[in-house]
């Protein structure tokens, strides 16, 4: 994965308005370790159904910390996961963690 | 156009109601994380548009839609690409965006909206005597027309609310969440719990007050966004 985590989108919506970015993110950084910790529990019990569901929740905040490309993995992701395939869960796990450390350092 | 967004994510309501507050044509009245409050909400209130999610749990943007017998506008906001040869099939829906959703982006689909509304207008265009210019009040057991034209504004006073005309001031046991439904949004802006202005009636405007008449009228600081937002400013 070549893409790096960034905050262009968030800074092209908000205009300069520093307030809505840090709510956005402080969002995200609330919401997405809970959202990983629900979607790997639901692959350790394979249920892969709701795990896709959490990757459909966890997209969002993808295509928002500006990975254009690994939004695309995830849309697939979510796809392949309601038909029982994993193939694509090591590029998926890896968009995870790049997202987990660069939370930490906004 | 008095709009409402319905999205389970709170990122999503956010980055709407943002984009919303960039757009003049949106007067955005309340957001919602699911579908059955919004029904509540949308059967005691009058809604121009909707920003609805498709994904929810347990209640879909469609599921919404089917309970609605006469819809609003709607543009769907969406992280599916799936769903847009569903949504061909209501004719309430004008766009569809997926997320994450650009400014610009936005921006066309509320232009979208204003031309579907107003070409359905035309379509079911009323006579001159069918268009609504006018507001009757009960008073005294008689029905009073009231221009919307003269009106300067309106204020609570309790149980009642108090209209102030250019000749006349009517009192009128009513509230003003039951008003302001009956008034244009072109004309009117609630611009404090207790006051709506006619805002072409305007003379002034200062830091928390806004002169109409002789009237200096509070407006609350929620409120000065959006009335900042009508003023054709220099």
């Amino acid at each position: 994965m070549n893409e790096k985590p960034n905050l262009n989108y968030l800074n092209e919506i908000s205009g300069g308005d520093v307030a809505f970015e840090r709510k956005l993110l402080e969002i995200v950084k609330k919401e997405l370790p809970n959202e990983i910790n629900s979607y790997k529990k639901f692959l350790n019990e394979n249920n892969f159904k709701q795990a896709a569901e959490l990757v459909h929740k966890i997209k969002h905040k993808i295509s928002i910390l500006g990975l254009e490309k690994s939004y695309q993995v995830a849309i697939d992701y979510e796809e392949d996961l309601k038909q029982d395939n994993l193939n694509l869960k090591l590029e998926f796990d890896e968009i995870l963690n790049s997202m987990i450390s660069f939370i930490k350092t906004v | 156009m008095k709009t409402i967004i319905i999205d389970d994510e709170e990122m999503a309501r956010a980055i709407v109601g943002k984009l919303s507050s960039n757009n003049k044509n949106i007067n955005l009245k309340e957001s919602f994380s699911n579908a059955i409050e919004a029904i509540k909400y949308l059967n005691q209130n009058n809604v121009d548009l909707i920003f609805l999610d498709i994904h929810m749990p347990g209640f879909t943007g469609f599921d919404l839609l089917q309970t609605l017998k006469n819809p609003p506008k709607v543009i769907l906001t969406t992280s599916d690409k799936n769903f847009a040869i569903e949504a061909f099939e209501y004719d309430c829906i004008v766009d569809y965006l997926v997320k994450p959703v650009t400014q610009e982006r936005f921006n066309k689909a509320v232009q979208k909206a204003t031309l579907f509304s107003q070409t359905n207008k035309v379509e079911s265009k009323p006579k001159d005597s069918e268009v609504i210019n006018e507001l009757y009040v009960n008073i005294d057991r008689r029905l009073v027309k009231i221009n919307f034209a003269t009106i300067n504004l309106i204020e609570a006073k309790g149980d009642y609310i108090l209209i102030k005309t250019d000749s006349k001031n009517y009192t009128v046991h009513s509230t003003m969440k039951k008003i302001e439904e009956k008034l244009p949004d072109d004309l009117f802006l609630k611009v404090h719990r207790s006051f709506i202005i006619n805002t072409t009636k305007i003379i002034d405007i200062e830091d928390n007050s806004v002169l109409i008449g002789n009237n200096v009228i509070p407006v609350s600081r929620s409120n000065r966004p959006e009335l900042m937002k009508r003023l054709n400013l220099l």
